[in-house]
Protein backbone atom coordinates (compact mmCIF):
# COMPACT_ATOMS: atom_id res chain seq x y z
CA UNK A 1 0.00 0.00 0.00
CA UNK A 2 1.14 3.56 -0.65
CA UNK A 3 2.04 5.89 2.17
CA UNK A 4 -0.32 8.26 3.95
CA UNK A 5 -0.55 11.65 2.20
CA UNK A 6 -3.02 13.44 4.45
CA UNK A 7 -3.02 12.63 8.14
CA UNK A 8 -5.66 14.18 10.40
CA UNK A 9 -5.35 13.35 14.10
CA UNK A 10 -7.82 14.18 16.85
CA UNK A 11 -8.89 17.51 15.36
CA UNK A 12 -11.21 19.68 17.42
CA UNK A 13 -12.63 22.97 16.22
CA UNK A 14 -15.10 25.34 17.88
CA UNK A 15 -16.68 28.55 16.72
CA UNK A 16 -17.38 30.26 20.02
CA UNK A 17 -19.52 27.90 22.09
CA UNK A 18 -20.37 25.78 19.03
CA UNK A 19 -18.20 22.68 18.76
CA UNK A 20 -18.04 21.84 15.04
CA UNK A 21 -15.36 19.13 15.04
CA UNK A 22 -15.10 16.78 18.03
CA UNK A 23 -11.95 14.78 17.51
CA UNK A 24 -11.71 13.79 13.85
CA UNK A 25 -9.21 11.18 12.64
CA UNK A 26 -8.69 10.63 8.94
CA UNK A 27 -5.94 9.12 6.82
CA UNK A 28 -5.80 9.53 3.05
CA UNK A 29 -3.27 7.53 1.05
CA UNK A 30 -1.39 8.98 -1.87
CA UNK A 31 -3.24 8.59 -5.15
CA UNK A 32 -6.54 7.75 -3.49
CA UNK A 33 -9.89 9.50 -3.66
CA UNK A 34 -11.73 10.02 -0.39
CA UNK A 35 -15.33 11.21 -0.49
CA UNK A 36 -16.80 12.73 2.66
CA UNK A 37 -20.57 12.44 3.04
CA UNK A 38 -22.80 13.67 5.79
CA UNK A 39 -25.75 15.89 6.63
CA UNK A 40 -25.24 19.66 6.50
CA UNK A 41 -23.76 20.98 9.73
CA UNK A 42 -21.85 17.75 10.29
CA UNK A 43 -18.49 19.54 9.97
CA UNK A 44 -17.42 18.24 6.53
CA UNK A 45 -16.55 21.65 5.08
CA UNK A 46 -14.88 22.82 8.28
CA UNK A 47 -12.72 19.70 8.28
CA UNK A 48 -11.68 20.41 4.70
CA UNK A 49 -10.86 24.02 5.58
CA UNK A 50 -8.70 22.98 8.53
CA UNK A 51 -6.62 20.80 6.20
CA UNK A 52 -5.30 23.83 4.29
CA UNK A 53 -5.35 25.96 7.45
CA UNK A 54 -8.10 28.32 6.33
CA UNK A 55 -9.41 27.45 9.81
CA UNK A 56 -7.08 26.97 12.76
CA UNK A 57 -7.72 23.88 14.86
CA UNK A 58 -8.23 24.12 18.60
CA UNK A 59 -6.76 20.71 19.33
CA UNK A 60 -5.14 17.90 17.31
CA UNK A 61 -2.88 18.19 14.28
CA UNK A 62 -2.80 17.72 10.54
CA UNK A 63 0.11 16.79 8.32
CA UNK A 64 0.46 16.49 4.57
CA UNK A 65 3.20 14.32 3.11
CA UNK A 66 4.77 14.22 6.57
CA UNK A 67 4.82 18.01 6.95
CA UNK A 68 2.89 19.51 9.84
CA UNK A 69 0.38 22.14 8.66
CA UNK A 70 0.42 25.54 10.36
CA UNK A 71 3.01 24.61 12.99
CA UNK A 72 6.66 23.72 13.36
CA UNK A 73 7.82 21.25 15.95
CA UNK A 74 11.01 22.09 17.74
CA UNK A 75 12.31 21.66 21.28
CA UNK A 76 9.22 19.89 22.54
CA UNK A 77 6.97 22.75 21.45
CA UNK A 78 4.70 23.54 18.51
CA UNK A 79 5.55 26.95 17.07
CA UNK A 80 2.81 28.64 15.12
CA UNK A 81 3.98 29.39 11.58
CA UNK A 82 3.99 32.92 10.19
CA UNK A 83 1.43 33.77 7.53
CA UNK A 84 4.13 33.71 4.88
CA UNK A 85 5.07 30.13 5.74
CA UNK A 86 1.43 29.05 5.85
CA UNK A 87 0.92 30.55 2.39
CA UNK A 88 3.90 28.54 1.17
CA UNK A 89 2.41 25.33 2.56
CA UNK A 90 -0.90 26.08 0.86
CA UNK A 91 0.74 25.98 -2.56
CA UNK A 92 0.93 22.19 -2.03
CA UNK A 93 -2.79 21.97 -1.31
CA UNK A 94 -5.26 22.73 -4.07
CA UNK A 95 -8.67 23.94 -2.92
CA UNK A 96 -11.83 24.12 -5.01
CA UNK A 97 -14.65 26.19 -3.53
CA UNK A 98 -18.38 25.67 -3.75
CA UNK A 99 -18.79 29.17 -5.22
CA UNK A 100 -15.74 28.90 -7.53
CA UNK A 101 -14.27 32.19 -6.21
CA UNK A 102 -12.59 32.95 -9.51
CA UNK A 103 -11.11 36.45 -9.72
CA UNK A 104 -13.75 38.25 -11.82
CA UNK A 105 -11.49 41.11 -12.95
CA UNK A 106 -8.88 38.76 -14.45
CA UNK A 107 -9.25 36.70 -17.59
CA UNK A 108 -9.44 32.93 -17.35
CA UNK A 109 -5.76 32.54 -18.22
CA UNK A 110 -4.73 35.29 -15.79
CA UNK A 111 -6.64 33.43 -13.07
CA UNK A 112 -4.49 30.37 -13.75
CA UNK A 113 -1.21 32.26 -14.02
CA UNK A 114 -1.50 34.47 -10.93
CA UNK A 115 -0.54 31.98 -8.19
CA UNK A 116 2.29 30.15 -10.01
CA UNK A 117 3.90 33.50 -10.86
CA UNK A 118 3.46 35.26 -7.51
CA UNK A 119 3.66 32.33 -5.08
CA UNK A 120 6.04 29.94 -6.86
CA UNK A 121 7.99 32.59 -8.81
CA UNK A 122 7.56 30.71 -12.09
CA UNK A 123 8.37 32.66 -15.26
CA UNK A 124 5.17 34.08 -16.75
CA UNK A 125 5.57 32.46 -20.16
CA UNK A 126 6.05 29.06 -18.58
CA UNK A 127 3.01 29.59 -16.32
CA UNK A 128 0.92 30.65 -19.33
CA UNK A 129 1.94 27.55 -21.21
CA UNK A 130 0.97 25.35 -18.25
CA UNK A 131 -2.27 27.30 -17.95
CA UNK A 132 -3.21 26.71 -21.58
CA UNK A 133 -2.44 23.01 -21.25
CA UNK A 134 -4.63 22.74 -18.14
CA UNK A 135 -7.49 24.60 -19.83
CA UNK A 136 -7.28 22.16 -22.69
CA UNK A 137 -7.44 19.33 -20.17
CA UNK A 138 -10.70 20.66 -18.68
CA UNK A 139 -12.08 21.31 -22.18
CA UNK A 140 -11.91 25.11 -22.15
CA UNK A 141 -8.98 25.81 -24.46
CA UNK A 142 -11.08 28.40 -26.33
CA UNK A 143 -11.89 30.44 -23.20
CA UNK A 144 -8.42 31.70 -22.24
CA UNK A 145 -9.28 35.37 -22.78
CA UNK A 146 -12.85 35.29 -21.47
CA UNK A 147 -13.74 36.82 -18.11
CA UNK A 148 -15.24 34.42 -15.55
CA UNK A 149 -18.68 36.07 -15.61
CA UNK A 150 -18.91 35.32 -19.32
CA UNK A 151 -18.85 31.58 -18.53
CA UNK A 152 -21.51 29.21 -17.28
CA UNK A 153 -21.29 27.88 -13.73
CA UNK A 154 -19.96 24.53 -14.88
CA UNK A 155 -17.29 26.21 -17.00
CA UNK A 156 -16.31 28.47 -14.09
CA UNK A 157 -15.88 25.49 -11.79
CA UNK A 158 -13.73 23.75 -14.40
CA UNK A 159 -11.55 26.87 -14.57
CA UNK A 160 -11.34 26.83 -10.77
CA UNK A 161 -10.16 23.22 -10.87
CA UNK A 162 -7.54 24.10 -13.50
CA UNK A 163 -6.46 27.05 -11.32
CA UNK A 164 -5.93 24.71 -8.35
CA UNK A 165 -4.00 22.27 -10.56
CA UNK A 166 -1.70 25.02 -11.85
CA UNK A 167 0.27 24.84 -8.58
CA UNK A 168 0.81 21.08 -9.06
CA UNK A 169 -0.48 20.37 -5.56
CA UNK A 170 0.14 17.16 -3.63
CA UNK A 171 -3.51 16.94 -2.73
CA UNK A 172 -6.72 18.48 -4.06
CA UNK A 173 -9.58 19.42 -1.75
CA UNK A 174 -13.09 19.91 -3.17
CA UNK A 175 -15.68 21.66 -1.02
CA UNK A 176 -19.07 20.71 -2.50
CA UNK A 177 -17.85 21.51 -6.03
CA UNK A 178 -21.22 20.94 -7.70
CA UNK A 179 -23.63 22.32 -5.08
CA UNK A 180 -23.89 25.77 -6.69
CA UNK A 181 -24.54 24.37 -10.18
CA UNK A 182 -27.69 23.81 -12.19
CA UNK A 183 -28.43 20.08 -12.39
CA UNK A 184 -27.51 19.80 -16.08
CA UNK A 185 -24.05 21.29 -15.40
CA UNK A 186 -23.11 18.92 -12.58
CA UNK A 187 -22.02 16.16 -14.94
CA UNK A 188 -19.32 18.16 -16.78
CA UNK A 189 -17.62 19.07 -13.48
CA UNK A 190 -17.82 15.54 -12.08
CA UNK A 191 -16.33 14.22 -15.35
CA UNK A 192 -13.29 16.45 -14.88
CA UNK A 193 -12.87 15.21 -11.30
CA UNK A 194 -13.23 11.60 -12.47
CA UNK A 195 -10.48 12.15 -15.06
CA UNK A 196 -8.23 13.51 -12.32
CA UNK A 197 -8.99 10.46 -10.16
CA UNK A 198 -7.99 8.20 -13.01
CA UNK A 199 -4.57 9.90 -13.21
CA UNK A 200 -3.84 9.15 -9.58
CA UNK A 201 -4.32 12.60 -8.03
CA UNK A 202 -4.85 12.48 -4.26
CA UNK A 203 -8.23 14.03 -3.57
CA UNK A 204 -10.66 14.66 -0.75
CA UNK A 205 -14.13 15.51 -2.02
CA UNK A 206 -16.97 16.78 0.12
CA UNK A 207 -20.15 16.22 -1.86
CA UNK A 208 -23.77 15.13 -1.84
CA UNK A 209 -23.41 13.16 -5.07
CA UNK A 210 -23.77 9.56 -3.87
CA UNK A 211 -23.48 8.16 -7.39
CA UNK A 212 -20.15 9.92 -7.84
CA UNK A 213 -18.94 8.54 -4.49
CA UNK A 214 -19.87 5.01 -5.49
CA UNK A 215 -18.14 5.27 -8.84
CA UNK A 216 -14.95 7.17 -8.01
CA UNK A 217 -14.17 6.91 -4.29
CA UNK A 218 -11.59 4.54 -2.89
CA UNK A 219 -12.85 5.40 0.57
CA UNK A 220 -16.15 6.86 1.66
CA UNK A 221 -16.23 8.66 5.00
CA UNK A 222 -19.53 9.35 6.70
CA UNK A 223 -19.51 12.23 9.16
CA UNK A 224 -22.18 13.34 11.57
CA UNK A 225 -22.16 15.83 14.42
CA UNK A 226 -18.47 16.72 14.08
CA UNK A 227 -17.09 13.19 14.07
CA UNK A 228 -16.41 10.35 11.64
CA UNK A 229 -19.19 7.80 12.11
CA UNK A 230 -17.86 5.18 9.72
CA UNK A 231 -15.55 4.81 6.77
CA UNK A 232 -14.57 2.17 4.26
CA UNK A 233 -14.84 1.19 0.60
CA UNK A 234 -17.99 2.57 -1.08
CA UNK A 235 -19.60 -0.82 -1.35
CA UNK A 236 -19.34 -1.34 2.41
CA UNK A 237 -20.41 2.13 3.56
CA UNK A 238 -23.08 2.82 0.94
CA UNK A 239 -24.61 -0.62 0.52
CA UNK A 240 -24.10 -2.23 3.92
CA UNK A 241 -23.65 0.54 6.48
CA UNK A 242 -23.01 -0.66 10.01
CA UNK A 243 -24.20 2.43 11.74
CA UNK A 244 -27.79 3.46 12.27
CA UNK A 245 -27.04 7.15 11.53
CA UNK A 246 -25.40 6.26 8.20
CA UNK A 247 -28.44 4.21 7.24
CA UNK A 248 -30.79 7.05 8.17
CA UNK A 249 -28.80 9.56 6.09
CA UNK A 250 -28.54 7.29 3.06
CA UNK A 251 -32.24 6.47 3.13
CA UNK A 252 -32.93 10.21 2.85
CA UNK A 253 -30.59 11.02 -0.02
CA UNK A 254 -30.79 7.87 -2.14
CA UNK B 1 -41.54 65.05 -47.43
CA UNK B 2 -41.99 61.42 -47.40
CA UNK B 3 -39.15 60.80 -44.95
CA UNK B 4 -41.31 59.66 -42.08
CA UNK B 5 -43.85 57.55 -43.80
CA UNK B 6 -42.86 54.51 -41.79
CA UNK B 7 -42.75 56.42 -38.49
CA UNK B 8 -45.21 55.42 -35.79
CA UNK B 9 -45.56 59.08 -34.78
CA UNK B 10 -48.14 59.85 -37.50
CA UNK B 11 -51.10 61.61 -35.89
CA UNK B 12 -54.20 59.55 -35.28
CA UNK B 13 -56.78 59.69 -37.98
CA UNK B 14 -54.11 60.52 -40.52
CA UNK B 15 -53.79 56.96 -41.69
CA UNK B 16 -53.49 57.10 -45.43
CA UNK B 17 -56.39 55.62 -47.33
CA UNK B 18 -53.96 53.28 -49.04
CA UNK B 19 -53.05 51.94 -45.60
CA UNK B 20 -56.42 50.52 -44.68
CA UNK B 21 -56.62 46.88 -45.61
CA UNK B 22 -59.25 45.80 -48.02
CA UNK B 23 -60.64 43.28 -45.57
CA UNK B 24 -60.87 44.17 -41.85
CA UNK B 25 -58.61 41.94 -39.69
CA UNK B 26 -60.13 39.08 -37.79
CA UNK B 27 -61.33 40.06 -34.29
CA UNK B 28 -58.70 37.93 -32.47
CA UNK B 29 -55.71 38.92 -34.62
CA UNK B 30 -54.09 42.09 -33.19
CA UNK B 31 -50.94 41.94 -35.29
CA UNK B 32 -52.06 44.26 -38.15
CA UNK B 33 -53.55 46.91 -35.81
CA UNK B 34 -51.86 50.29 -35.60
CA UNK B 35 -50.51 51.27 -32.15
CA UNK B 36 -51.47 54.82 -31.02
CA UNK B 37 -48.97 56.09 -28.41
CA UNK B 38 -50.42 57.58 -25.19
CA UNK B 39 -50.57 61.42 -25.08
CA UNK B 40 -49.09 63.10 -22.00
CA UNK B 41 -50.69 66.56 -22.13
CA UNK B 42 -49.74 67.55 -18.55
CA UNK B 43 -46.14 66.65 -19.26
CA UNK B 44 -46.14 68.85 -22.37
CA UNK B 45 -47.53 71.83 -20.43
CA UNK B 46 -44.93 71.41 -17.67
CA UNK B 47 -42.14 71.18 -20.24
CA UNK B 48 -43.33 74.32 -22.00
CA UNK B 49 -43.44 76.26 -18.71
CA UNK B 50 -39.92 75.16 -17.78
CA UNK B 51 -38.60 76.09 -21.23
CA UNK B 52 -40.03 79.61 -20.86
CA UNK B 53 -38.33 80.00 -17.46
CA UNK B 54 -35.00 78.74 -18.80
CA UNK B 55 -35.25 81.10 -21.78
CA UNK B 56 -35.92 84.05 -19.47
CA UNK B 57 -32.90 83.12 -17.34
CA UNK B 58 -30.65 82.77 -20.41
CA UNK B 59 -31.96 86.06 -21.77
CA UNK B 60 -31.10 87.81 -18.49
CA UNK B 61 -27.65 86.23 -18.46
CA UNK B 62 -26.93 87.57 -21.92
CA UNK B 63 -28.56 90.99 -21.81
CA UNK B 64 -28.10 92.19 -18.20
CA UNK B 65 -25.18 94.64 -18.45
CA UNK B 66 -24.06 93.93 -14.85
CA UNK B 67 -22.54 90.63 -16.00
CA UNK B 68 -20.06 92.68 -18.07
CA UNK B 69 -19.21 89.85 -20.42
CA UNK B 70 -16.48 91.91 -22.09
CA UNK B 71 -14.60 92.03 -18.76
CA UNK B 72 -15.09 88.26 -18.49
CA UNK B 73 -13.61 87.85 -21.98
CA UNK B 74 -10.63 90.04 -21.12
CA UNK B 75 -9.70 88.07 -18.04
CA UNK B 76 -10.76 84.48 -18.58
CA UNK B 77 -7.65 83.55 -20.58
CA UNK B 78 -5.31 86.20 -19.14
CA UNK B 79 -1.88 85.08 -18.00
CA UNK B 80 -2.54 85.71 -14.30
CA UNK B 81 -5.71 83.64 -14.32
CA UNK B 82 -4.23 80.78 -16.33
CA UNK B 83 -1.27 80.64 -13.95
CA UNK B 84 -3.67 80.67 -11.00
CA UNK B 85 -5.56 77.76 -12.57
CA UNK B 86 -2.21 75.96 -12.75
CA UNK B 87 -1.67 76.46 -9.02
CA UNK B 88 -5.18 75.21 -8.28
CA UNK B 89 -4.55 72.11 -10.39
CA UNK B 90 -1.20 71.47 -8.70
CA UNK B 91 -2.69 71.76 -5.23
CA UNK B 92 -5.50 69.40 -6.25
CA UNK B 93 -3.18 66.86 -7.87
CA UNK B 94 -0.65 66.71 -5.03
CA UNK B 95 -3.29 66.66 -2.30
CA UNK B 96 -5.19 63.91 -4.15
CA UNK B 97 -2.14 61.71 -4.58
CA UNK B 98 -0.77 62.28 -1.06
CA UNK B 99 -4.22 62.12 0.51
CA UNK B 100 -5.18 58.85 -1.16
CA UNK B 101 -1.77 57.24 -0.53
CA UNK B 102 -1.96 58.04 3.17
CA UNK B 103 -5.67 57.21 3.16
CA UNK B 104 -5.02 53.76 1.69
CA UNK B 105 -2.39 53.07 4.36
CA UNK B 106 -4.83 54.24 7.06
CA UNK B 107 -7.60 52.08 5.61
CA UNK B 108 -5.48 48.93 5.76
CA UNK B 109 -4.26 49.85 9.25
CA UNK B 110 -7.88 50.05 10.30
CA UNK B 111 -8.59 46.68 8.65
CA UNK B 112 -5.48 45.02 10.11
CA UNK B 113 -5.56 42.57 12.98
CA UNK B 114 -3.31 44.75 15.15
CA UNK B 115 -5.31 46.67 17.76
CA UNK B 116 -2.57 49.31 17.93
CA UNK B 117 -2.74 50.05 14.19
CA UNK B 118 -6.54 50.00 14.29
CA UNK B 119 -6.66 52.48 17.15
CA UNK B 120 -4.11 54.85 15.64
CA UNK B 121 -5.97 54.86 12.33
CA UNK B 122 -9.35 55.36 13.99
CA UNK B 123 -8.00 58.24 16.08
CA UNK B 124 -6.43 59.92 13.05
CA UNK B 125 -9.68 59.76 11.12
CA UNK B 126 -11.61 61.01 14.14
CA UNK B 127 -9.29 63.99 14.67
CA UNK B 128 -8.97 65.10 11.06
CA UNK B 129 -12.63 64.73 10.27
CA UNK B 130 -13.43 66.80 13.33
CA UNK B 131 -11.31 69.84 12.47
CA UNK B 132 -12.67 72.18 9.79
CA UNK B 133 -10.21 72.37 6.92
CA UNK B 134 -9.78 76.12 7.21
CA UNK B 135 -8.91 75.86 10.91
CA UNK B 136 -6.36 73.17 10.14
CA UNK B 137 -4.82 75.20 7.33
CA UNK B 138 -4.32 78.21 9.59
CA UNK B 139 -2.75 75.88 12.17
CA UNK B 140 -0.19 74.65 9.64
CA UNK B 141 0.39 78.20 8.47
CA UNK B 142 1.32 79.09 12.04
CA UNK B 143 3.32 75.94 12.69
CA UNK B 144 6.44 77.92 13.46
CA UNK B 145 4.64 79.51 16.40
CA UNK B 146 4.18 76.01 17.85
CA UNK B 147 7.52 74.48 16.92
CA UNK B 148 10.12 76.82 15.50
CA UNK B 149 12.42 73.90 14.75
CA UNK B 150 11.65 70.42 13.45
CA UNK B 151 14.20 67.68 14.06
CA UNK B 152 14.89 63.96 13.84
CA UNK B 153 16.05 62.23 17.00
CA UNK B 154 15.16 59.89 19.85
CA UNK B 155 12.00 60.85 21.78
CA UNK B 156 13.06 62.59 25.01
CA UNK B 157 16.66 62.02 23.84
CA UNK B 158 19.18 63.76 21.60
CA UNK B 159 18.20 65.40 18.29
CA UNK B 160 20.43 64.47 15.34
CA UNK B 161 19.16 66.82 12.66
CA UNK B 162 16.90 69.82 12.77
CA UNK B 163 15.61 72.55 10.50
CA UNK B 164 13.76 75.81 10.89
CA UNK B 165 10.10 74.88 10.43
CA UNK B 166 9.16 77.90 8.31
CA UNK B 167 11.97 77.35 5.83
CA UNK B 168 11.10 73.64 5.58
CA UNK B 169 7.41 74.04 4.98
CA UNK B 170 6.68 77.44 3.46
CA UNK B 171 3.20 78.61 2.56
CA UNK B 172 2.47 76.19 -0.30
CA UNK B 173 3.90 73.34 1.76
CA UNK B 174 1.64 74.22 4.67
CA UNK B 175 -1.36 74.31 2.35
CA UNK B 176 -0.44 70.96 0.82
CA UNK B 177 0.05 69.32 4.21
CA UNK B 178 -3.27 70.66 5.41
CA UNK B 179 -5.19 69.59 2.30
CA UNK B 180 -3.51 66.15 2.17
CA UNK B 181 -4.00 65.31 5.84
CA UNK B 182 -7.60 66.40 5.67
CA UNK B 183 -8.13 64.42 2.47
CA UNK B 184 -6.44 61.33 3.88
CA UNK B 185 -9.01 61.00 6.65
CA UNK B 186 -11.84 60.92 4.13
CA UNK B 187 -9.91 58.82 1.62
CA UNK B 188 -9.24 56.22 4.34
CA UNK B 189 -12.95 55.68 4.86
CA UNK B 190 -13.63 55.58 1.11
CA UNK B 191 -10.93 52.97 0.51
CA UNK B 192 -12.05 50.95 3.54
CA UNK B 193 -15.62 51.01 2.22
CA UNK B 194 -14.46 49.68 -1.13
CA UNK B 195 -12.33 46.96 0.42
CA UNK B 196 -14.98 45.59 2.78
CA UNK B 197 -17.41 45.40 -0.14
CA UNK B 198 -15.17 42.86 -1.93
CA UNK B 199 -16.52 39.34 -1.52
CA UNK B 200 -14.74 37.54 1.33
CA UNK B 201 -14.39 34.47 -0.90
CA UNK B 202 -11.91 36.41 -3.05
CA UNK B 203 -9.46 36.73 -0.14
CA UNK B 204 -10.02 33.09 0.81
CA UNK B 205 -9.30 31.97 -2.73
CA UNK B 206 -6.15 34.10 -2.86
CA UNK B 207 -5.05 32.73 0.52
CA UNK B 208 -5.81 29.16 -0.54
CA UNK B 209 -3.61 29.65 -3.61
CA UNK B 210 -0.73 30.83 -1.42
CA UNK B 211 -0.55 34.27 -3.07
CA UNK B 212 1.65 36.55 -0.92
CA UNK B 213 -0.27 38.95 1.33
CA UNK B 214 0.76 42.23 -0.31
CA UNK B 215 0.10 40.79 -3.73
CA UNK B 216 -3.38 39.67 -2.56
CA UNK B 217 -4.15 43.28 -1.69
CA UNK B 218 -2.62 44.85 -4.79
CA UNK B 219 -3.70 42.37 -7.41
CA UNK B 220 -6.91 40.82 -6.09
CA UNK B 221 -8.55 43.11 -3.52
CA UNK B 222 -7.79 46.68 -4.61
CA UNK B 223 -8.75 46.31 -8.30
CA UNK B 224 -12.12 44.95 -7.23
CA UNK B 225 -12.49 47.50 -4.44
CA UNK B 226 -11.88 50.26 -7.01
CA UNK B 227 -15.37 49.74 -8.39
CA UNK B 228 -16.80 50.85 -5.06
CA UNK B 229 -14.10 53.43 -4.37
CA UNK B 230 -14.22 55.37 -7.66
CA UNK B 231 -17.64 57.05 -7.57
CA UNK B 232 -17.06 58.39 -4.06
CA UNK B 233 -13.42 59.19 -4.78
CA UNK B 234 -14.58 61.19 -7.82
CA UNK B 235 -16.82 63.19 -5.51
CA UNK B 236 -13.93 63.78 -3.13
CA UNK B 237 -11.48 64.90 -5.80
CA UNK B 238 -14.01 67.32 -7.28
CA UNK B 239 -14.74 68.54 -3.76
CA UNK B 240 -11.02 68.98 -3.21
CA UNK B 241 -10.61 70.93 -6.47
CA UNK B 242 -13.16 73.43 -5.27
CA UNK B 243 -11.93 73.12 -1.69
CA UNK B 244 -8.52 74.45 -2.71
CA UNK B 245 -10.19 77.87 -2.91
CA UNK B 246 -10.06 77.86 0.89
CA UNK B 247 -6.29 78.33 0.84
CA UNK B 248 -6.85 81.92 -0.28
CA UNK B 249 -6.65 82.64 3.48
CA UNK B 250 -2.93 81.86 3.21
CA UNK B 251 -2.47 84.27 0.29
CA UNK B 252 -1.54 81.52 -2.16
CA UNK B 253 -2.02 82.52 -5.78
CA UNK B 254 -4.63 79.96 -6.72
CA UNK B 255 -7.67 80.76 -8.82
CA UNK B 256 -10.03 82.20 -6.22
CA UNK B 257 -7.30 84.29 -4.54
CA UNK B 258 -6.18 85.85 -7.82
CA UNK B 259 -9.75 86.63 -8.82
CA UNK B 260 -10.20 88.43 -5.51
CA UNK B 261 -6.98 90.34 -5.99
CA UNK B 262 -8.10 91.50 -9.44
CA UNK B 263 -11.58 92.59 -8.46
CA UNK B 264 -10.15 94.25 -5.35
CA UNK B 265 -8.17 96.38 -7.77
CA UNK B 266 -10.76 97.12 -10.48
CA UNK B 267 -14.05 96.57 -8.64
CA UNK B 268 -15.51 94.30 -11.34
CA UNK B 269 -16.71 91.68 -8.86
CA UNK B 270 -19.40 89.85 -10.81
CA UNK B 271 -17.55 89.18 -14.11
CA UNK B 272 -14.46 88.04 -12.23
CA UNK B 273 -16.46 85.68 -10.07
CA UNK B 274 -17.83 84.34 -13.34
CA UNK B 275 -14.25 83.81 -14.55
CA UNK B 276 -13.56 81.64 -11.50
CA UNK B 277 -16.90 79.87 -11.91
CA UNK B 278 -16.25 79.08 -15.56
CA UNK B 279 -12.85 77.58 -14.78
CA UNK B 280 -14.16 75.49 -11.90
CA UNK B 281 -16.94 74.18 -14.13
CA UNK B 282 -14.51 73.31 -16.94
CA UNK B 283 -12.07 71.56 -14.60
CA UNK B 284 -14.85 69.66 -12.87
CA UNK B 285 -16.23 68.55 -16.22
CA UNK B 286 -12.83 67.27 -17.29
CA UNK B 287 -12.52 65.35 -14.02
CA UNK B 288 -15.98 63.86 -14.51
CA UNK B 289 -15.04 62.64 -17.98
CA UNK B 290 -11.81 61.15 -16.65
CA UNK B 291 -13.78 59.46 -13.89
CA UNK B 292 -16.12 57.86 -16.43
CA UNK B 293 -13.25 56.23 -18.31
CA UNK B 294 -11.36 55.14 -15.20
CA UNK B 295 -14.52 53.54 -13.84
CA UNK B 296 -15.05 51.79 -17.12
CA UNK B 297 -11.56 50.34 -16.99
CA UNK B 298 -12.09 48.92 -13.52
CA UNK B 299 -15.43 47.43 -14.56
CA UNK B 300 -13.59 44.88 -16.71
CA UNK B 301 -15.13 41.47 -16.20
CA UNK B 302 -18.04 42.91 -14.21
CA UNK B 303 -20.44 42.82 -17.15
CA UNK B 304 -20.78 40.22 -19.83
CA UNK B 305 -20.73 42.91 -22.51
CA UNK B 306 -19.54 46.36 -21.43
CA UNK B 307 -21.86 49.23 -22.50
CA UNK B 308 -20.48 51.44 -25.32
CA UNK B 309 -18.74 54.71 -24.43
CA UNK B 310 -20.38 57.99 -25.52
CA UNK B 311 -17.76 58.25 -28.28
CA UNK B 312 -18.58 54.76 -29.50
CA UNK B 313 -22.27 55.58 -29.29
CA UNK B 314 -21.77 58.77 -31.31
CA UNK B 315 -19.77 56.87 -33.94
CA UNK B 316 -22.47 54.26 -34.17
CA UNK B 317 -25.11 56.96 -34.58
CA UNK B 318 -23.13 58.63 -37.39
CA UNK B 319 -22.69 55.26 -39.09
CA UNK B 320 -26.40 54.50 -38.81
CA UNK B 321 -27.37 57.92 -40.16
CA UNK B 322 -24.97 57.52 -43.08
CA UNK B 323 -26.38 54.11 -43.84
CA UNK B 324 -29.89 55.54 -43.70
CA UNK B 325 -28.89 58.37 -46.02
CA UNK B 326 -27.29 55.92 -48.42
CA UNK B 327 -30.51 53.93 -48.48
CA UNK B 328 -32.51 57.07 -49.25
CA UNK B 329 -30.17 58.10 -52.03
CA UNK B 330 -30.67 54.84 -53.87
CA UNK B 331 -33.27 54.87 -56.63
CA UNK B 332 -36.68 54.09 -55.18
CA UNK B 333 -37.42 50.44 -55.32
CA UNK B 334 -41.08 49.57 -55.08
CA UNK B 335 -41.71 48.25 -51.61
CA UNK B 336 -44.44 47.99 -49.01
CA UNK B 337 -43.90 51.56 -47.72
CA UNK B 338 -44.22 53.12 -51.12
CA UNK B 339 -47.93 52.55 -51.20
CA UNK B 340 -48.31 54.70 -48.07
CA UNK B 341 -46.36 57.61 -49.54
CA UNK B 342 -48.60 60.46 -50.54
Amino acid sequence: MSEVMVDVRGVHKSFGPLEVLRGVDLQVRAGEVTVILGPSGSGKSTLLRTINHLEKVNRGWISIDGELIGYRRSGGKLHELKEKEVLKQRTHIGFVFQNFNLFPHLTVLENLVEAPVSALRRPRTEAEETGRRLLERVGLADKTDAYPRQLSGGQQQRVAIARALALEPKVLLFDEPTSALDPELVGEVLDVIKDLAATGTTMIVVTHEIGFAREVADTVVFMDDGAVVEQGPPAAVLDAPHHERTRAFLSKVL
Amino acid sequence: MGLSTDSTAAPPGAAAPGDSPATPPAEDDLAPLKVVPARHYARWVAAAAVIVLVAQFAHGLITNPVWEWHVFRDYVLSETIVQAVGVTLQLTAYATVLGFLLGTVLAFMRLSRSPVLQTVSWTYIWVFRSIPMIVQLVFWFNLSALYDELGVGIPFGPVFWSVDSNSLIGTIGAALIGLSLHQAAYAAEIVRGGVIAVDHGQLEAAAALGIPRLRQIRRIVLPQAMRGILPTAGNEIIGLLKGTSVVYVMAIGELFYQVQVIYGRNGRVIPLLMVATAWYVVLTSLLSIAQYYVERRYARGANRTPPPTPVQRARRLVRDLRAAAARRDRPVVPSKTVGADR
